[in-house]
């Protein structure tokens, strides 16, 4: 990734990374993204907006354009919680929440965050946790995420714990399911990451081709 | 009738006495629950951000056994609701997606048809026993309390809820248990879900903006019909009132304990001794005996 210096504030055609667009083309509910009107509707219904260092609309654009460092480095794309309001209001019938789910695997894939930032380090031992018994337990899964990201915070969150224990609404047993229905769901995982395995199958809309830069967006493809 | 239940990680962890009440109310009114065998996490909104296409095959496994055990499956949760309608309408609309899941169901001896329907048990409660089913069971109305519903985001949205029904039809529970509904504006704006763990200073503003809203429309009780929601709006009070100099303390009762109130059910089948924020239970006659001299 070429990252512009001070003095040279544009990115040029070559520093653009046009498969990012792909990847996000082909997820279920990003097919649209090259509909998208810039209207800024998303923004304006999404309650976690204003937080956001570059809004849900600005975020489709630079998609678009390939501007994927910025992308995966944002703080916007960890700010989602995936409350669909956007998703449900955009008038191109694009499933933004969807595109922000796939912005946050490639991020997590690459390994492109913080490493004592909680939000992917919950998603990534919630997915070993559901992998491993089948279920999730809240009470290891808060106890792991807090041990990898900010030990000290055990300090002051044990009286939410503990009044919670003092009511019978903490289990601190295991919450496994039985050892064949663990079993396949190892199988059927494995099953479905093996078909899934290679390089991506994107339908590409015909417009995207039209557009700056087709070329080397084909070439990704 | 029986339904098949689906309870999801948190019914059996934290959120017990959500499970306890609805377990009461059901059985109250007539109806019965059968907890779905061998069931697996949904995946929640969490497992989609690392793997993708897993993330289906996790919400198929479930609907494959729900449709061997019944036709219609019964999710308190909404994440769960939720995870399990997109789950079907992403079965149907993305035929790639199905061949592979199907693939990966095969492997484990499954076969996933595509009937089965999802439901929360208050669609079932308001289809199958309906507004005036309801009140008639009431023994003890709740008099006096305003209660101000509180659905959450994933119960409406992105899927339209079943039935035709609407947020505001569903409202229709809280005066046939003999309460004054109160008309809240932000039910379906988000509780900021695990942001209140991982970014905190944005999740409680998130939660703050619900509960000084619900305490400005002077409820005496802020309902929720999803177990994430109740413990996200009752957890984090006491934080929420050293941040912002604002008490907003009030009850976030599920939505089955209020019911089972209204039904003369005992507190403890309701699990309300388990709530962190008290349920007082005067609170409507006191209310009422501040209300009648004005009216004198």
């Amino acid at each position: 990734m070429a990252r512009p210096t001070f003095f040279q504030r544009v990115k040029y055609e070559k520093e653009l990374e046009r498969d990012l667009a792909a990847e996000v083309v082909a997820t279920p509910g990003g097919e649209k993204i090259f509909s998208c009107l810039q209207c800024g509707t998303c923004g304006s219904a999404c309650p976690l907006s204003v937080y956001m260092d570059y809004t849900p609309r600005k975020l489709i654009g630079m998609v678009r354009e390939g501007f994927k460092e910025e992308v995966i480095t944002s703080f916007a794309i960890w700010l989602c919680a995936s409350c669909y309001e956007c998703t449900v209001r955009c008038p191109s019938g694009i499933g933004v929440t969807e595109v922000m789910y796939a912005l946050k695997r490639i991020a997590i894939r690459e390994g492109i965050y913080p490493r004592r930032f909680p939000v992917p380090v919950l998603a990534k031992e919630f997915m070993k946790m559901l992998k491993g018994s089948g279920r999730t337990n809240e009470f290891w899964l808060v106890l792991r995420v807090l041990l990898k990201t900010a030990p000290m915070k055990l300090l002051t969150s044990w009286p939410l714990g503990l009044r919670l224990m003092r009511r019978g609404r903490m289990c601190l047993g295991s919450t496994r399911i039985p050892k064949a229905a663990s079993e396949d769901l190892r199988r059927m995982l494995e099953a479905v990451e093996s078909s899934t395995a290679g390089p991506l199958k994107s339908p590409l809309p015909a417009s995207v081709s039209a557009s700056s830069g087709g070329s080397e967006l084909k070439k990704a493809a | 009738m029986a339904y098949t239940y689906f309870p999801g990680c948190c019914m059996h962890g934290f959120a017990r006495h959500c499970q306890d009440s609805l377990y009461a109310v059901f059985d109250a009114l007539g109806l019965e629950l059968r907890e779905l065998p061998e069931w697996n996490c949904c995946g929640a909104t969490a497992y989609i951000a690392v793997e993708e296409y897993p993330a289906f095959a996790l919400g198929a496994r479930n609907l494959a056994l729900a449709e061997k055990a019944g036709k219609e499956l019964v999710a308190p949760c909404t994440a769960c609701y939720m995870i399990l309608k997109k789950t079907k309408d992403h079965l149907a609309r993305y035929p790639d997606l199905r061949e592979k899941i199907d693939k990966a169901l095969a492997a484990i001896g499954l076969r996933y048809e595509g009937k089965i329907e999802i439901l929360h048990p208050l669609e079932i409660i308001l289809r199958d026993v309906g507004v005036k089913g309801l009140k008639a069971k009431v023994k003890r109305p709740l008099k006096g309390w305003n209660v101000a519903p509180y659905y959450g985001c994933l119960i409406a949205r992105p899927y339209p809820l079943s039935d035709g029904f609407s947020l505001d039809a569903f409202d229709a529970f809280i005066p046939a248990m003999g309460a004054n509904l109160v008309d809240f504006e932000l039910k379906d704006r988000c509780c900021g879900g695990s942001l209140t763990g991982t970014i905190e200073e944005v999740g409680h503003r998130l939660v703050y903006i619900l509960l000084h809203q619900a305490k400005l429309a002077k409820a005496h009780a802020l309902v929720t019909v999803c177990p994430l929601c109740q413990l996200n709006l009752e957890a984090h009070q006491g934080k929420i009132k050293s941040r912002y100099g604002d008490d907003v303390t009030i009850p976030i009762p599920y939505f089955t304990q209020l019911i089972g109130m209204a039904l003369g059910l005992s507190e403890k089948a309701l699990g309300l001794e388990k709530l962190l924020v008290p349920l007082d239970w005067k609170v409507g006659e006191k209310a009422l005996a501040a209300r009648e001299p004005a009216a004198a």
